[in-house]
């Protein structure tokens, strides 16, 4: 089994048997990382760059402590508040930083397509932390281990990924994965939080949560940003929670052993209610954060395989 | 100069035919009798058909020079055998003032070696609030009044324009993509702009606006050109329009004829377009519409952008594409696919648009201002986007496998490809 990327883009250039490979590689880190001494050098001698032109504090400390404990030297550059806003473009940046000779970046960006279009340019493995609507691979592989460690498998689950799914590249990175992964998938949202043409993509959508929710063995919860309540997106907040926030007697559709999960930050009262959320027997938000660093570990450890072999060659 | 042009495949958009033989050229005007001592093409079977009409170029004088200039602009047409630009106003400043078309007149007739007639805003600086002086423009020399892709969302602004239009007898060209709907939108909704997570706007957007401006026509009684219907669903109240005896014709640029949506992929924003690229169903639709005349002149709705405009995030990109030098091959694409003779694009091409400006030009006619194009249609060639003469390089077709080129461009009689 070989991962064979120079990029971690998205999950869509994935083949299954790389998703799996990710994933054996990374639970052999969940071991190390619950280990008093926590350090490989999987990564040494190699430079982490995290690029974020958007704001983020979990997936960029996930990200810093992954490449920490393998052993790379790590650097974040917080990109709002630097030379873009001095009117450098993306690419003028990235030929900038290329220059400096990183060997991992990692890079977050408002829009879609724009890691896609930063990797274009540099010599470093890239490893998309989010770009735009449009992937958010290292999230979709973190939800994938976290539900193979639940549920034994990730072929021939349901899985109901509930909420804001317009907006959302945590969504679609899981209906890739879990396409490829012969799961069922059921998007369940109000018809303005679903995209146009998502009938089209081999998945079920519902539009109400006790259909949607019905015998599935995962229930994600998707993240409603603030700024689409006041968008015209839904009436009010109080109306969401009513129709899609998750509370004891939706989560009564699922199945008994049904896991609830959340890409965080949660709103709770809006898509999630505090008490679903910290059931230490439904819940495993947590997890999803520990399977995180692991994930994004070996998907490092990986693409600097991958660079060194090519280095050499 | 006089010439006679031997031996070619003549395509005549006015009687809808073509065939073998001579044409006369005297004074530079198209004769049926041959002129003492012309200088003879022999043209060996290959196609001589009218210049193209190219309705809505964008050349970036006055503001963007390094976009597009009038020399760099008429070295591209004459190459891709377009022998009159009608220029978009959407320059900075906005052409608005009989004062900055002037300017623009005498730039291009200094520079451009083609024929080049302008158009202007219908609102003071494009900005959809008061009208610009139509009378006078007119007397300067506008063809036709455009706010180009700001659509004058003001429906009140919108009727007066129109209204008093009419009373000059002056054509309204609209864009007719709801604006409200429309905005931020970069990718026409979906399944694949839902993939790639592009903002995106529904196709019904372009029959709302064109719903709309029908309504304002039937109101006013305005002649009105739709610069660009790419969409099926805005075919039935066009051509309802039509039958209404309401005084509406419709164009389309020639990308959304010879490419769809799917062609993004990759956020290859060289693609990115306004309106954005359609479905496989619209597109193939829309070439029906053309073969049938229902939609009346093909453009390329030539956009120069330079590399730092392109080389963005999709989303952030300028849209747009340059298409003057790739106007007739890709457009012959149609005919090579088997949707239309070459008569029936040239209709598009050349004749309509001349019709529709009262242009003097545009059909093979004797008394017509000889201004022809040269081509082999069959002639295969892999396009470069550096060899264009635009200043502009982004173009769609970078790469792409194209058949026909252009052997010679007369303008009046007069050579200006080769040069």
């Amino acid at each position: 089994m070989t991962f064979r990327q120079r990029h971690l883009l998205g999950i869509e250039p994935l083949s299954p048997s790389e998703i799996t490979c990710v994933l054996d590689l990374a639970e052999s880190y969940v071991d190390l990382n619950r280990a008093v001494e926590k350090h490989g050098d999987a990564l040494a001698g190699l430079t982490q760059v995290n690029m974020f032109f958007e704001a983020s504090t979990r997936t960029q400390a996930s990200f810093e402590i992954a490449g920490q404990r393998l052993g790379a030297d790590v650097m974040n550059m917080a990109m709002q508040a630097s030379s873009i806003k001095k009117g450098e473009t993306l690419i003028d940046t990235a030929l900038t930083l290329n220059a400096m000779h990183p060997d991992l970046l990692v890079v977050r960006h408002p829009h879609s397509g724009a890691v896609d279009l930063l990797a274009q340019k540099v010599t470093a493995s890239v490893l998309n932390a989010g770009d735009g609507r449009h992937e958010h691979p290292t999230q979709a592989l973190l939800d994938a281990l976290t539900i193979r460690r639940a549920k034994g498998r990730l072929h021939r689950l349901t899985v109901a990924i509930c909420g804001d799914i317009a907006h959302s590249r945590v969504a679609r990175s899981n209906i890739w994965l879990l396409g490829k992964m012969e799961s069922r998938i059921r998007l369940v949202g109000p018809p303005t939080l679903i995209p146009a043409g998502a009938a089209d993509w081999g998945v079920e959508v519902c539009h109400d949560m006790a259909a949607g929710l019905a015998d599935a063995d995962v229930v994600m919860m998707l993240r409603l940003q603030r700024e689409r309540m006041d968008g015209g997106f839904i009436p009010s907040e109080r109306e969401y929670y009513h129709r899609y926030g998750l509370d004891a007697e939706k989560l009564g559709h699922a199945k008994d052993d049904a896991i609830v999960m959340h890409p965080g930050p949660m709103n709770r009262g809006v898509e999630i209610d505090g008490t679903i959320a910290d059931d230490i027997n439904r819940s495993v938000i947590q997890e999803q954060v520990e399977m995180g660093v692991a994930v994004r570990m070996a998907a490092m450890d990986l693409l600097a395989r991958n660079l060194r072999a090519a280095r050499a060659a | 100069m006089d010439l006679t042009f031997r031996d070619a495949r003549l395509i005549d958009p006015e009687t809808a035919t073509e065939r073998r033989g001579d044409l006369h050229v005297r004074a530079g005007r198209i004769v049926s009798d041959p002129p003492d001592g012309a200088e003879v093409i022999d043209c060996a079977g290959k196609c001589l058909a009218p210049g193209i009409v190219d309705l809505g170029v964008k050349v970036s004088e006055p503001g963007e020079r390094h976009k597009e200039s009038f020399r760099s602009a008429g070295r591209a047409a004459a190459r891709g055998g377009v022998t009159t630009i009608v220029t978009r106003p959407d320059t900075d400043p906005a052409i608005d003032t009989p004062e900055v078309l002037e300017f623009v007149a005498r730039r291009a007739q200094a520079d451009a070696g083609v024929n080049v007639v302008p158009m202007a805003a219908l609102t003071k600086g494009r900005a959809g609030a008061e009208m610009v002086e139509i009378g006078l423009l007119m007397d300067a020399g506008a063809a036709a009044f455009t706010d180009c892709d700001r659509v004058v969302a003001d429906t009140r602004v919108l009727s007066r324009a129109l209204t008093y239009a009419r009373g000059l007898g002056a054509l309204v060209v609209g864009h007719v993509q709801e604006p409200g709907l429309s905005r931020g939108a970069a990718a026409t909704s979906g399944k694949f702009a839902s993939l790639y997570g592009l903002p995106s706007v529904s196709p019904m957007a372009e029959r709302m606006g064109l719903d709309r401006d029908i309504s304002l026509l039937e109101m006013t009684g305005a002649r009105y050109h739709a610069d660009q219907i790419t969409s099926a669903r805005a075919l039935p109240p066009l051509e309802r329009a039509k039958a209404n005896g309401l005084d509406i014709t419709a164009g389309v640029g020639i990308h959304h004829l010879t490419l769809n949506e799917m062609d993004v992929s990759g956020y290859r924003t060289f693609f990115k377009l306004k309106p954005p690229l359609r479905s496989e169903e619209d597109r193939l639709a829309v070439v029906e519409a053309v073969a049938t005349g229902l939609i009346d002149v093909i453009s390329s709705m030539h956009t120069p952008q330079d590399e730092e405009s392109k080389r963005l995030p999709f989303e952030e990109a300028a849209s747009g594409a340059v298409g003057l030098e790739t106007l007739l091959p890709a457009a012959l694409r149609l005919v090579h696919a088997g949707h239309m003779d070459l008569a029936t694009l040239w209709r598009a091409l050349s004749l309509n648009p001349a019709k529709r400006l009262g242009l003097d030009a545009g059909t093979l006619v004797p008394g017509a201002p000889a201004d022809l194009v040269l081509f082999d249609p069959h002639a295969p060639f892999l396009l470069d986007r550096f060899t264009l003469a635009s200043k502009s390089k982004n173009t769609p077709f970078d790469g792409a496998r194209m058949e026909g080129r252009v052997k010679g461009t007369w303008v009046g009689g007069r050579r200006v490809y080769p040069a």
